[in-house]
């Protein structure tokens, strides 16, 4: 955990590969990431975007390569350094993961009441504020998520993410599910939240739209590596014909010739 | 016939590598559980799950079960004319041995169970996973207060079930039987040691550990989606019921004598 390199990245990820068994997901992945950049990662379902999200928080070991954030190691780091990298990290899941057994508020202040040991009303207090700035009613924090919409369940996800001030925030697939508005809304909520913080964001999307709104900078996996990596307002003329695919959202082309070959060899 | 050896020995390497999987996760929750920081909420929400909502099923269990042992043992014992043994053997059965098994195989349906699902439902959510992203391991915050849970209420719903069942048999014995209520109380403190309470109440921490280690490491390694939990549920039960089994044996061997 003490190796330096490319003290601009905030996050560095070069020749990352990880394999399950016979499956190579990732077969070499380079990225990087600045400070206050946002990346978004887009490719088809099982390309290995998740792993390499995974990868990334050290809920998986990658077999090889090199992660480093804030020029720090993370592959062959010990479990410590890796508890410690990631309370420097907030993290909103596809399908927002909340704990049904926790009303709102300890939900969103769960870290914080960890590490911090905060008292109840402060944390209530401080839930409050976190999810009134995400446009949910105060009330809410007495809910539990059950009982909740798809869509407020995302912004008590993001609160929970957001709610000790991150220098990292990982979204993935933070609009799946979701109707048009309520994805643009919440496309929005991301945008402040990462100017606010001015936090370094990775997120994974299928929802061009969304990766639209919210990325600085794209990139394609496909097949375990990076097929194309650039700014969002060049995605659209790669001259990378999976690229232009999959942004243009063709049924035909390159991807779905590869989905025929895999389904056949499946 | 070379595909007949393939599957002994795939079924083998299989079943070396769960035995391999289960031992790194029962010494990974022993760990977690002696390790700061303590999750005392957690564990208080345990102890009354299994110890305070198990006592309904554990007591009915028991009671009906210490009078029909009540009723045979008189039909087994008229026969050579030592009815007035029937007494002794509803307790000393039921402490040594039918209470912790009958606790431990109800607790084992009820919380293993629903450990397993509550675990499983998590895992397939990314609870789990959110719990690690948020400075928590789940093995001390999941694991470790539900094994702690399960070792210490399982004597005490034994103690409490040992009690019901005694009286279960006291009650077949005075109002069914006829037995002289004061005689049938004597004859129950008469033969009954110190030793056979603690052996059932033994053999109950070994149980409750069992049951929870079982719910959670199933529940930890669900599969995916509603089959992968229903497994993962089934399995706890099956196997905890089965590891209380043998470890019954185990247990009063090595205290027999």
């Amino acid at each position: 955990m003490a190796q330096k390199t490319e003290p601009m990245a905030k996050i560095q990820m070069a020749g990352v590969t990880k394999s399950f068994g016979d499956k190579h997901v990732l077969r070499g992945v380079d990225l990087s990431v600045a400070p206050e950049e946002s990346l978004a990662i887009i490719g088809t379902s099982g390309c290995g975007k998740s792993v390499t999200l995974k990868c990334l928080l050290g809920l998986l070991q990658a077999d090889g390569g090199s992660i480093t954030v804030d020029g720090h190691e993370l592959i062959g780091a010990s479990r410590a350094d890796i508890e410690a990298m990631r309370q420097r990290f907030g993290m909103t899941f596809q399908f927002g993961a909340l704990f049904d057994s926790l009303p709102i508020w300890e939900n969103v202040t769960f870290r914080l009441r960890q590490r911090e040991h905060i008292s109840r009303n402060q944390a209530r207090d401080h839930a409050a504020e976190t999810i009134t700035q995400l446009g949910l009613a105060a009330h809410v924090i007495d809910q539990y998520p059950a009982e909740l919409s798809g869509g407020m369940q995302k912004r008590v996800a993001l609160a929970r993410a957001i709610a000790d001030k991150p220098e990292v925030l990982l979204f993935d697939e933070p609009t799946s599910g979701l109707d048009p508005i309520t994805g643009g809304v919440i496309d929005r909520l991301i945008i402040d939240s990462v100017r606010r913080l001015g936090a370094t964001a990775v997120t994974i999307s299928h929802d061009m739209s969304s990766v639209r709104r919210i990325a600085d900078k794209v990139a394609m996996v496909h097949n375990g590596v990076i097929i194309w990596c650039g700014p969002a307002s060049k995605m659209d003329h790669s001259g990378i014909p999976e690229v232009d695919q999959f942004v243009h959202g063709h049924a035909d082309g390159p991807l779905t010739i590869a989905a025929k070959a895999e389904a056949k060899a499946g | 016939m070379i595909g007949f050896l393939q599957n002994i020995g795939q079924t083998s390497l299989a079943f070396l590598a769960a035995i391999g999987r289960l031992s790194l996760f029962t010494g990974a929750a022993v760990r977690w559980t002696f390790m700061p920081p303590y999750y005392w909420r957690q564990l208080l929400r345990q102890i009354i799950d299994i110890g305070y909502y198990s006592l309904p099923v554990v007591g009915l269990t028991t009671l009906f079960s210490g009078m029909v042992l009540a009723l045979q043992s008189y039909t087994g014992f008229a026969r050579f004319s030592a009815e007035d043994t029937v007494a002794t053997v509803v307790v000393l059965s039921v402490t040594r041995e039918l209470g912790p098994v009958l606790a431990g195989l109800m607790v084992a349906g009820r919380i293993g169970a629903s450990m397993a699902a509550e675990i499983g439902t998590m895992r397939v959510t990314d609870q789990i996973d959110a719990l690690d992203t948020l400075s928590t391991r789940p093995m001390q915050y999941l694991v470790a207060p539900r094994i702690v849970a399960g070792t210490i209420c399982l004597p005490f719903l034994v103690l409490v079930g040992d009690l019901i069942g005694v009286f279960g048999g006291y009650l077949v014995g005075v109002f069914r039987l006829g037995f002289n209520p004061a005689i049938y109380l004597s004859r129950t403190l008469e033969y009954l040691e110190m030793s056979d309470v603690t052996l059932g109440l033994i053999k109950a921490a070994v149980f409750g550990f069992l049951i929870a280690l079982m719910g959670c490491y199933h529940g930890y390694h669900s599969g995916r989606g509603a089959e992968g939990v229903g497994r993962a549920t089934t399995n706890a039960v099956v196997s905890s019921s089965i590891l209380i089994l043998i470890s019954n044996y185990l247990v009063t061997a090595l205290f027999f004598g």
